[in-house]
């Protein structure tokens, strides 16, 4: 945990940087930190900015964090939105966080109400900074994870909730990060601001980039520390590439690490220390798993400190200064319960004094480190006017941690394979595909005669994976 | 069932639903130079345990991740021994 809680991150970097020189690359472009430091990649109107809610919406990683380093203690908010969320939800995004400005390297044709009042365009070019006296704020981070209905949850954090979990020891420019993750969510944000802290340097990954050029890259740079989903993982292992890379230290999180995936992974990286974590956006950091095993001892929910931990209806609950403190848009409810405790609805399965990962009460499916509600799966399934109900759900997959299934009750009852049928089901995968990101659209669409109702008229969610 | 021509057959369909080009599917393809994607491969090895009855990514926590089209067609006709 940083110990002299610093007034913004640049503060933070500042005192970093004293002692070594570290960069931040995504590829096409590198800069010294010192360089970001000394000027503004928002063409020197950061004091413009002093006070509002801004939205950064940057295809490119590396102005996003330019843009945050920027205007942390200056802004009273920033929305930090991922590279793929979908412009029709921005209104609600505007509206919800009271955005007034606007920060992209790219042009947004529809913020969708007049309350965005300012535009900065970025092309990640350095100039001197403005000479203004921006205000000083506790600037609120606010990330953006998936909601039941499709509009993201607007979550709120601050920088010392955020940089709860990362130690404040200098590396000294040794340590050079680099992550699979998109910095814009919790996971890579985490490593971000893990090298930002620490004064060390970072390699963002590139969406457009294959495996192999990324680990050409990460191997170039030498790059010491590295972090991914599970998921991920599995995709390296199968480059030939892999080799290409030597960390001394390896982090999985967002997804159920696996003994097949920590096994091969000290196998191939037998120099490394592997490491996986839990973390939620809502719930924070909680806690590392150092042992080279899958699932957690159970005295870690007793001994990780300065966060509490318990089990209750068996889902882990969580509360500590790392957690999120609440949602902006009122739709999605409490983060917290009452006592202060984030449910993370991941079911837990105690054996032989350990806990194991078995699936999420609110049956969200966790598809590569990205979360698919049912509901949303099966308000798009029902739309089809031959489907009277569908249950959406997981089947676990050995590459990608989890797919999504549906069930789906016909309004008339299926025939033996017909060839109607079959046009059926191809026009509901048209409909998903169409209207669902490729990893929402049902792998498999299984025909059913029935579906498990409570006496409520609710679906009955299988509880497991 | 010929292991081979159903891994070639799934791997087609996948492509096609996915709307992903395959190049030529060679033994000394390598596995990322496909055009599939993690989904795409998720996908194929859900299809291929219902042609097969087993998932050899699931069954040994030790056996080496393939690298090339042989590799993967090798795993499927070694544990469909």
């Amino acid at each position: 945990m940083l110990q002299n809680s610093p007034a913004s991150i640049s503060e933070a970097i500042s005192t970093a940087v004293d002692t070594c020189d570290p960069f931040v690359s995504s590829g096409e472009t590198s800069l010294l930190l010192r360089d970001l430091l000394a000027g503004s990649l928002l063409g020197g109107r950061s004091d413009e900015l002093s006070g509002s809610s801004v939205l950064i919406a940057t295809t490119d990683q590396l102005i996003a964090a330019a843009a945050l380093i920027e205007l942390d203690g200056v802004a009273r908010r920033m929305v930090l939105c991922p590279p793929d969320s979908l412009e029709e939800y921005l209104p609600s995004i505007v509206e919800s966080a009271e955005v007034d400005a606007i920060v992209s390297d790219r042009i947004i044709n529809h913020p969708g109400t007049a309350r965005v009042s300012s535009f900065i365009h970025c092309d990640g070019k350095i100039v001197p900074k403005g000479y203004g006296s921006p205000g000083r704020y506790e600037t609120e981070w606010v990330l953006l994870t998936s909601g039941t209905t499709g509009v993201p949850k607007l979550v709120v954090h601050t920088l010392a909730s955020l940089a709860g979990a990362i130690s404040c020891e200098p590396s000294n420019g040794r340590v050079i990060w680099s992550t699979f993750y998109d910095i814009r969510r919790y996971g890579g944000l985490q490593i971000l601001l893990r090298a930002l802290l620490t004064g060390s340097s970072l390699l963002f990954s590139n969406a457009q980039e294959s495996t192999a050029g990324f680990l050409a890259r990460v191997g170039a740079h030498g790059v010491t520390h590295i972090s991914g989903t599970p998921s991920h993982w599995r995709r390296v292992l199968m480059s030939s590439s892999a080799r290409l890379i030597s960390p001394e230290y390896i982090r999985l999180s967002g997804e159920i690490a696996d003994q097949g995936i920590l096994n091969h992974l000290a196998q191939v990286y037998p120099q490394a220390r592997i490491a996986h974590a839990f973390a939620t956006t809502e719930a924070g950091v909680a806690f590392d798993v150092n042992d080279g095993m899958t699932g957690f001892p159970c005295s870690v929910l007793e001994r990780t400190p300065g966060v509490e931990m318990k089990v209750e209806n068996d889902s882990l609950r969580i509360r500590s200064p790392r957690t999120a403190s609440r949602y902006l848009n009122e739709l999605h409810g409490p983060l917290k319960n009452a006592d202060g405790f984030v449910d993370t609805t991941d079911i837990l399965d105690l054996r032989n004094e350990r806990y194991y990962f078995v699936g999420r009460r609110d049956g969200v499916i966790n598809v590569g480190g990205m979360k698919v509600h049912p509901e949303e799966v099966e308000e798009v399934i029902n739309r089809h006017p031959k489907v009277r109900m569908s249950l959406v759900r997981t089947k676990k997959s050995s590459i990608i941690g989890s797919l999504v299934v549906a069930d789906v009750v016909l309004r008339s009852a299926p025939g033996p394979e017909g060839d109607g049928d079959r046009q059926i089901l191809q026009d509901i995968l048209l409909l998903c595909r169409e209207e669902l990101p490729s990893h929402k659209v049902p792998s498999t669409i299984n025909f059913v005669s029935k579906l498990p109702v409570a006496d409520s008229g609710k679906l009955m969610r299988p509880r497991h994976a | 069932m010929n292991v081979r021509n159903e891994i070639v057959t799934q791997v087609k369909q996948v492509a096609q639903e996915q709307k992903k080009r395959l190049p030529p599917l060679t033994d000394g393809l390598e596995l990322l130079n496909s055009g599939l994607d993690s989904l795409c491969f998720a996908i194929l090895v859900s299809r291929l345990e219902d042609s097969f009855g087993l998932d050899p990514f699931a069954a040994s926590e030790d056996a080496p991740f393939p690298v090339t089209f042989g590799d993967f067609v090798n795993l499927y006709e070694h544990v469909a021994k």
